[in-house]
């Protein structure tokens, strides 16, 4: 074996009257420092390219924020790149994407969470005698999330906006006096509410998979100390399944919300593209980053393509800070645990 | 012979009675008593034909070498072992003369009424003390005009009172494997069971520690029959009253070799492999 790399550990400043630790000396393989080389540069490669995709968003994006300052991109409800005097920024489209994002949320964390449980706590080992459904379901949840999005978004134009009009009708009948909820002219396709369900849809799958995955982690012996108490099986799903996974659901809502932020094909498809406040929800029109970035990409010359770099810049920073916050409620609550 | 009507008012009676106050209800003890039990795991036959009589106020201790389907009769005891995928099971247990496995019983009501303590501690880590304790009155809906009275008294019963008393509001899975066990303990003697079954409730734990859970048996089988599982060959001696020997031969399904009381188990068995076994000559 060559020694080929030593690493030392000093002891900290210690009383000298006390007992001193002593210093301890790594020495290392050959083969381990270049294990070590190789596993530290793939998982520096993935800090710089998430730096160097914020750097360049950053560079090309520059011209737009120069010309309408930051805060005026951001506020600016109204995308005029082209003319005498041009004047845009993602303020409906950022309201646009955050309101998608909450339908979609709502739409599809119950439906998730209610088919994780099924598939982990109910489902009969064997389907009509032969299938195993834990299996069978798991692969088809699975699927779901292999389905590329512009076929959910031809599904959704389609098939889902006819079946939704009755839905956002009555919505509108018994709850229109929410803001948002009232519809002036009875016309029910391509708004913000069936682009939401749709990429509430397209989510299910990601937040199925994580939560049935963490579900199934649940210590054996706790499940069994509440059962043998006489615990039904939903007392056993509240009070031992959900406060274990309570951390790495919502770790799984989080990736799910954050592939809704960033939905552009599936949104550009149904929604036309309005601007100015967001203020219905169930008539046509609305406005979300991504279908903005997919609808205007390749029009509007130097200084629109700036601009849409720029919605790009806001879009990262958004899923940027949903990762960071799932990512620390999840650590939170492992420590809680421990 | 129960009819099944009979079976019906009973459970119903037991049923509302256990939604009442828990202090108004009497402590008692039950008999446990099974016949022909078979096991079966994905379609093998594990245990067969076990005829066995648990007495009230006595513990009865289930002995044997690895694998001969002890723990496997004592979860069919409580209906636990119905939780496994692909367990079966066959014969009738009775609860005071209730079939446990009656298709009006709830197996809910059996395992509230029949408790048991597993090999590894399992508080519910996401709980404190108090609420690991009352965790069986939660799950049942049980009430309780004083819940600090139960609290303590359970704890009590289980030995670790006095450790616990001034952090009661601590998590549970703070406190040590012996700790954690005697709060297992606690949480089963709360929901008052009539029977406690014990799945070798000391082989994870020091000495000191099963020192102090054989103390807790011996004090708590005036109110609460006792069904133990233990390898330790001593400690059946030192808890039980009477004894088991489960064996399961040349990849044979378990069975009861010889049921007794204990002293007469180690002493003078009927059975020579009794006594070759009590001995730790084999297994």
């Amino acid at each position: 074996m060559t020694i080929t790399e030593t690493e030392e550990h000093r002891p900290a400043e210690g009383d000298a009257a006390g007992p001193t630790p002593i210093k301890i000396t790594v020495r290392r393989s050959r083969t381990d420092v270049a294990y070590r080389r190789i596993a530290w540069t793939a998982a520096a490669s993935t800090f710089v390219i998430l730096v160097l995709i914020g750097v360049f968003l950053y560079i090309r994006a520059r011209p737009a924020f120069e010309y309408m300052g930051y805060w005026g991109f951001l506020k600016t409800q109204v995308w005029n790149v082209s003319g005498v005097h041009p004047s845009f920024g993602v303020g409906s489209a950022l309201l646009g994407t955050l309101i998608l994002a909450m339908i979609s949320l709502v739409v599809a964390v119950p439906v998730s969470i209610a088919c994780a449980l099924f598939i982990n706590e109910y489902a009969p080992r064997k389907i009509l005698g032969f299938f195993p459904a834990k299996g069978l379901l798991t692969s088809m949840v699975d699927l779901m999330a292999a389905i590329p999005s512009v076929i959910y978004g031809l599904w959704g134009f389609f098939v889902l906006q006819n079946s939704m009009k009755g839905l956002s009708r009555w919505l509108s009948d018994y709850f229109g006096f929410i803001p948002g909820f009232k519809v002036n002219t009875p016309v029910y396709t391509s708004s913000l509410l069936i682009a939401g369900t749709l990429v509430g849809i397209m989510i299910m799958p990601i937040i199925t998979a994580l939560c049935r995955e963490v579900f199934s982690l649940t210590p054996l012996g706790e499940r069994e100390g509440a059962v043998a108490l006489g615990a039904s099986r939903a007392r056993v799903i509240r009070d031992v399944v959900f406060p274990f996974s309570k951390g790495g659901m919502i770790g799984a809502i989080m990736l799910g919300l954050g592939r809704a932020l960033g939905e552009a094909i599936a949104v550009s498809i149904i929604i036309s593209l309005t601007f100015g406040p967001p203020n219905h929800l169930l008539q046509p029109g609305g406005n979300s980053i991504p279908a903005l970035i997919a609808d205007r990409f390749g029009s509007g010359g130097k200084l629109g393509a700036a601009g849409l770099l720029a919605a790009g810049l806001v879009l990262f920073f958004i899923t940027l800070i949903v990762n960071l916050v799932a990512a620390n409620i999840v650590r939170r609550q492992e420590k809680k645990r421990a | 012979m129960m009819t099944t009507s009979d079976v019906t008012t009973d459970a119903r009676k037991v049923a509302s009675s256990s939604a009442a106050n828990l202090g108004e209800q009497p402590i008692t003890a039950g008999e446990l008593n099974a016949t022909g039990v078979c096991a079966w795991f994905s379609g093998r036959l594990v245990l067969e034909d076990v005829d066995l009589f648990m007495e009230r106020h006595a513990v009865t201790a289930l002995i044997g070498p690895s694998g001969c389907g002890k723990s496997t009769f004592l979860r069919i005891l409580n209906r636990m072992h119905e939780t496994i995928n692909g367990a079966q099971l066959a014969g009738t247990v009775e609860l005071n003369g209730e079939d446990i496995y009656s298709p009006n019983q709830r197996a809910t009501w059996v395992r509230r009424h029949i408790g048991m303590v597993f090999q590894r501690p399992n508080p519910f880590p996401a709980m404190s003390i108090e609420q690991n304790v009352l965790a069986g009155l939660r799950f049942n809906r049980i009430k309780t005009s004083s819940k600090a009275d139960l609290v303590e008294e359970a704890l009590t019963k289980a030995g670790l009172w006095t450790e616990v008393k001034d952090r009661l509001s601590n998590m549970g899975g703070a406190l040590s494997g012996g700790q954690q066990q005697r709060l297992c303990i606690a949480r089963a003697l709360a929901v008052r069971p009539s029977v406690l079954l014990m799945d070798e409730p000391c082989s994870a734990l020091d000495p000191a520690s099963t020192l102090r859970i054989e103390e807790t048996i011996a004090d708590i089988k005036e109110e609460v029959t006792v069904v133990i599982v233990t390898h330790n060959m001593q400690q059946a001696n030192r808890v039980s009253d009477n004894c088991a020997f489960f064996l399961s031969e040349n990849g044979k399904p378990g069975h009861i070799v010889e049921v007794g009381s204990t002293v007469k188990m180690f002493s003078a068995p009927n059975d020579p492999r009794t006594l070759d076994y009590v001995n730790g000559r084999f297994g």
